[in-house]
Parts: structure tokens; sequence; C-alpha cells
């Protein structure tokens, strides 16, 4: 019988069978940033361990710094004190940091691709659950908790017991003005924030073979809030393209060994997936959240829902508390929605092709007066790429913040917050309570729709699509 | 000695999708340590925004200042990888948390930290949060015993539910083994993993990164 993607990479990686629901994985490469690693550093300490494999992992300052600056103090002291536990115990242990001051330093999830560490087959992993953005690659990348990452410094493995295979199939082309944010969303929206739970998800399908990796890595970035514990797209010519010439992509007398074994890692004809979803690329249209939950979302032009809409008491209950929490009336247009903050930037969305199809929207437009808006390039190296495209200009003229990268507002751990009551249109990946700080009220969209929300100064309505995007 | 794995008073979290932003919010992320978390506990639902306490939330309710069974909804801990989620329920004194699914990474840094996720069906949960919530004056009424070995939660009221457990996670939680001791005893299968990647795929053995 044949196997999946992902039932190949785990098989190319089992050292041992621990019992009987219980492999030890080998872990190929593993990120770290400031915030959940300073334990798993202490633990090693205290149990007398050494890294196994410094070079074998990358640590990078990205959670808890300020983008205003390049201080290690920017973002306060008690964020100090943490990005300082990170480069002693990078330089204790040998572990190479891309410290706040670097040129390559970034979002971990932002670095790795593009230095060309993300490989097709490899196992990564991270302290951070949107690691599964790696799998856009067709490398099975899944978030681990700080346990797991005393264990993978200790002994570069990790227990694991196999997940089930799901099957999402993207059909046909998308519209113009819809991208891959728009897709995830749909799917999330359509499988649920808890459908994935137990599933590593392999995304397929024309729409899903024609998007570039940024793109891709849009799309598995956010594989976690369906549940799932990891998201993969099979290589193809468009990720060995993406690859070739990276710094730490295979040298040139391994390109031509490592893309021909590259060219195997999809799943068989006859491979057996647990489930699978099918959607329509054709009548997605471009999505927002509306919720307190990422599978609370909808298309830009349909209306609030209305929670005796709902089958179940419960489901009428949730929908009601989250409509109450975003300040949303059930059958209201959301263009009758004043917008607050705009953020474009996290992991999933701070790409150069995701600034340049956000500077496209912009079209010289200027951001409304009662508007805050931040562009967070997710690492050094896009934005300088992007100020040398003009990108940058574009935003600062249109009265866009530019900042430097990080986290940022994703997660709102510096000082970039959305006060409370407020209401933010950001290109992040989770709209839940108090993400973006306490009270606030965040919707999930493209940096496309972003844009237009902070030009608008609403929550747009029926944007006009045209090729390069919606204004 | 008790044949069970835990005895304790529970105390109800209705609620589905708790997320772990709700569980320990970022602010609270911020140190370097594993102590400290359970003040932090569910912080925007436990305190007002003037950090007095709210005393509509459950756990600042008196007759649930004991409890150490979260009987929670669906898709419990949701979200981020933080394992200060699973350490601020312990550090307030939590020692089991039943729910009808819980999210894998959360899930996972629950059995690394001896805090049991035992999963019962939507209908057994149901019946649980029922009896809780009849009983929720009375502390004894509202005790489950949690039986590791036959995986089952047994109720004041003499009622038995089953709940899901992989076989190694229970040994786990069962053993006083180190975790990753457990993984030191394959040293060898390790070095021969790597030197056959070595040879047979060295693009994937990192070099020294100058950074």
């Amino acid at each position: 019988m044949g196997m999946t993607l992902y039932e190949k990479i785990y098989q190319q990686h089992k050292v041992a069978t621990m019992n009987d629901s219980t492999d030890l994985l080998y872990i190929d490469f593993h990120f770290i940033h400031e915030v959940t690693s300073p334990q798993a550093f202490a633990g090693l300490k205290q149990a007398g361990r050494d890294v196994r494999n410094p070079v074998a992992t990358l640590a990078t300052m990205d959670h808890n710094i300020s983008t205003q600056n390049r201080r290690i103090d920017g973002a306060g002291d008690v964020s100090r004190q943490q990005l300082t536990a990170l480069k002693q115990h990078c330089d204790e242990f040998r572990i190479p940091l891309l410290d706040i001051t670097h040129r390559d330093q970034g979002i971990v999830h932002v670095i790795g691709p593009e230095q060309g560490i993300t490989q097709p087959g490899m196992t990564i992993v991270c302290g951070d659950s949107h690691t599964s953005t790696h799998g856009a690659f067709g490398a099975l990348a899944f978030g681990i908790g700080t346990s797991e990452v005393e264990h993978v410094l200790a002994t570069q493995t990790l227990p694991q017991q196999r997940a089930k295979s799901m099957k999402v199939q993207v059909d046909g082309q998308l519209p113009a003005g819809v991208t891959a944010k728009d897709v995830i969303l749909a799917v999330i929206g359509k499988v649920g924030t808890a459908g994935g739970s137990g599933y590593v998800v392999e995304y397929c399908g024309e729409a899903i073979e024609s998007m570039d990796m940024e793109e891709r890595m849009t799309i598995c970035n956010m594989t976690i809030e369906m549940g799932a514990k990891a998201g993969l797209i099979a290589p193809d010519e468009v990720t060995f393209s993406y690859l070739e010439g990276r710094p730490r992509a295979p040298s040139a007398q391994q390109w031509h060994r490592a893309k021909a074994r590259w060219k195997t890692l999809k799943s068989d004809a006859d491979a057996t997936f647990d489930k699978t979803v099918v959607l329509d690329a054709g009548s997605i249209r471009p999505q927002i959240t509306w919720g307190t939950s990422p599978e609370q979302v909808m298309a830009l032009t349909d209306r609030v829902p209305d929670p005796t809409q709902f089958d179940t008491s419960d489901l009428q209950r949730s929908v009601a508390d989250a409509l109450h929490y975003m300040g949303l009336t059930p059958g209201s247009a959301l263009q009758d929605y004043p917008v607050d903050v705009v953020f474009i930037g996290s992991c999933t969305n701070s790409r150069l092709v995701d600034l340049r199809q956000a500077a496209a929207v912009v079209k010289g437009g200027r951001v409304a007066p009662h508007v805050r808006a931040l562009v967070v390039p997710g690492s050094a190296q896009v934005k300088r790429e992007a100020e040398a495209e003009g990108l940058a200009d574009i935003f600062k003229a249109a009265g866009f913040e530019w900042r430097e990268p990080g986290c940022s507002m994703c997660l709102a751990m510096n000082d970039d917050i959305v006060p409370a009551g407020k209401r933010c249109v950001s290109t992040s990946n989770r709209n839940f309570e108090g993400r973006q700080g306490r009270m606030a009220r965040t919707h999930l969209a493209s940096p496309a729709v972003a844009v237009s929300a902070a030009i608008h100064g609403y929550l747009s309505s029926t944007p006009l699509v045209s090729g390069e995007g919606l204004i | 000695m008790s044949n069970y794995f835990h005895q304790g008073a529970a105390c109800p979290l209705a609620v589905d999708n708790v997320d772990t932003d709700q569980i320990i919010p970022k602010q609270f992320l911020t140190g370097v340590s594993r102590e400290g978390f359970g003040e932090a506990l569910f912080y925007d639902w436990r305190y007002r925004e003037d950090g007095t306490k709210n005393p509509d939330f459950v756990l600042n309710k008196p007759q649930f200042n004991e409890a150490s069974v979260l009987v929670a909804g669906h898709n419990f801990g949701c979200g981020s990888s933080r394992e200060h989620a699973p350490w601020a329920l312990a550090q307030f004194g939590f020692k089991v948390i039943v729910a009808s699914s819980f999210a894998d990474i959360f899930y996972r840094n629950c059995i690394n930290n001896k805090l049991l996720p035992a999963r019962v069906t939507a209908n057994a949960l149901e019946s649980i949060q029922q009896s809780i919530s009849d009983s929720a004056d009375s502390q004894q009424a509202r005790q489950i015993s949690v039986d590791l070995k036959n995986q089952e939660l047994i109720l004041a009221n003499g009622e038995v539910f089953s709940f899901e457990l992989a076989f190694s996670d229970r040994e786990q939680l069962l053993n006083d083994n180190d975790f990753i001791g457990m993984a030191e005893q394959y040293a060898d299968a390790i070095d021969r993993y790597e030197d056959s990647r070595a040879n047979d795929a060295p693009w994937f053995m990192p070099q020294s990164f100058a950074v």
C-alpha cells in the first residue's frame, strides 16, 4: 500500500521504536527564541547535560523585542532580561544566535526559509506553534513545548506518536484579488478550530500548486489554527527554484543529488488519507474573521451571522459571546464598523510577497485619520529588500508606520498593543480574546484587505477587485 | 497508600475552545523560570481591569478554591505551544483536566508536566458537568477519583466514566522516569542514525553556522 508524504518523512526519521505507540524521531533542525527556551537551558544545566549538536539549532530574538528600535531594552527591562538570558545560553552552549542587531535577524519562521535552512524532507521543530509554516517546503515541522525543547537540545530526537493524515484539496483557480490568506481562512472555517486535531494535513490541488513559496508558507502557517499538528505541501519546481542559491541550501556539488531525493517526496497515488476535505477555489472570496476564534470567519461581503441560525444551544451561546466581545450586531454589514488599528506583519504575512501585495493596494491612498497602521517586516532581509524596492516609501507616504522586524502586534508581548475596546484588522493568525491586548478586538484578514481597511477607515464593504488586488 | 492517581474536588469550566492565551496571557511569559504562574492563570477572566478579583468567575468562588480537577469543554488548550499554560494550571493546584478533546501540543505539554489530560466522550463530559453543577456547594459531592491504571473517573455519586490515554502517556504519568533519560538509552541508535544520514543525505547534516 502507498504512503503519504507525512508517513514517508516520519518513517525516514525513525531512530527507534520505544513502545507500541511511540517512536523516537530524529530532528534535523531546531529553531529557538527567547520566550520558550530559557527554562529548557535551565533544565539542561540542572541535569548536567550538554547540547548534543549545537549547529543543528539556530536562535533568534523575535517575540519580545521592540519594533521601534534595535535596543535590547527597547521593549523594557523585563524583555531585556529574557533577551540577555538567550544570549548567555547561546554563548554557553555554542548555539548560533541572530541577535537583535544581526543582519539576518527576524521572525523565526521567516528566517529559516529565507536562509535556505528549511528544506524538503526535513524534520523541524521550534517552541512555537506556527512552526507548521516550514511544511510549505515538504518538511515535517511542528511546534513543541519547553520540556521538548530541552529534549531536542539534549538528544536531537523527540518521542512521537504517529498522527492521522488529512488531505485538503483546493481545486481550480482562485479569483482575482483572492489570496493564500483567504484560502486558509476558508479552510479553517470549513474544518473548524479542532477539526484537524490529531492530524497532519497535506495541501494539494491546482490552487495550491499555483502558489509561490511565500503563499504556501501562509497556508501551512495557519494549519495549527484548525488544531492540526503540521501542514505539508509536496515540493516541486517552485520549491526548488526558491531554495537554489540560498546561504544554507545544499551546495552546488550536492544540489542535484538533493533535488533528486526531494522529487520523491510526494504522497503515492494509492496512499490512504484518514480524512479528505475538498474546496472549490473559484468559490472562495476575500475573508475576514468576525469572532474570537479563527473558525469564526466569513466572506468580506457577507453579513455578521445571527446566533439563532446555529444548530445547538452551545454554539448559539458561543457565537453570541463572540459577537458581544467583538461589538458586532447580528445581520449588520461590515462597512458599518470603523477600524482603529491595522497591523501588517507576523509569521503569517510579513514576507516580501505580502508587502508587495499590500503596497499594490495603497495606490496613492492615505491611511484614514482615525486609524493607526503598522507595517512590520518579518526579517531584516525583508526590510532591506522592501526598502530597496521602494515599498517602504509607499507605506510611509501613505501614513503607515514602517517598523523594525519582530513578532510585534501578533501577540503583543512588546509595546505594540491594541487598546481595550479598539478594533484591529490584522494579517496575523489568532483572534482570541485579549490576544493583541486586553479586550482588544481582532479581525484576521489578508494584507490586501488590511490595507483596504486602513485607507477606508472601516471594515471595508465590497472591495473593488482589480488584477493587482483589493482597493 | 491510595490506588488512585488523584482524588480531589472538581470545578466546572464549561467553555469550549479555551485557548492558551486565556489560560496564561502573554504578559506573563516574560520570565526565565518555571515558577510563579499560578496567580496569572486565566488572568483576564479572574481579574477585572483594576486588578480586583472578578467574583463571578468560577475559580474565584469560595466553594471552588480547593478544586484540583478542572472539568472543561471541547478543544481545551488550543493555540500556542507555551508550556506556561500547564505550568500555570499545575501551580494553581490542578492535577487533572477533564475535557472531550485537547489541542495536541497542550496535551503533550500536560503529559510532560505530570498533569493528566483526561479525554472523555462528549456525553460523558455533559454528565460530569451536570453532576458537578448539581452539587456545587458540596466539596465532597464534587469529589472525583482518578484510576489511571484502568483509565476511569469515579464520581462521588458512584458514576464511572472511562477516559482515553495512550499507553506510553499513562506510563509516563505513573512512573518517575526521566523524560530525556528515556531517549538517552537509545544513544547508540542515534549515533548510527546520524552516521547513515551523513552518508545518505549529507546536505541534511548542519554545518557550523557562522553568525
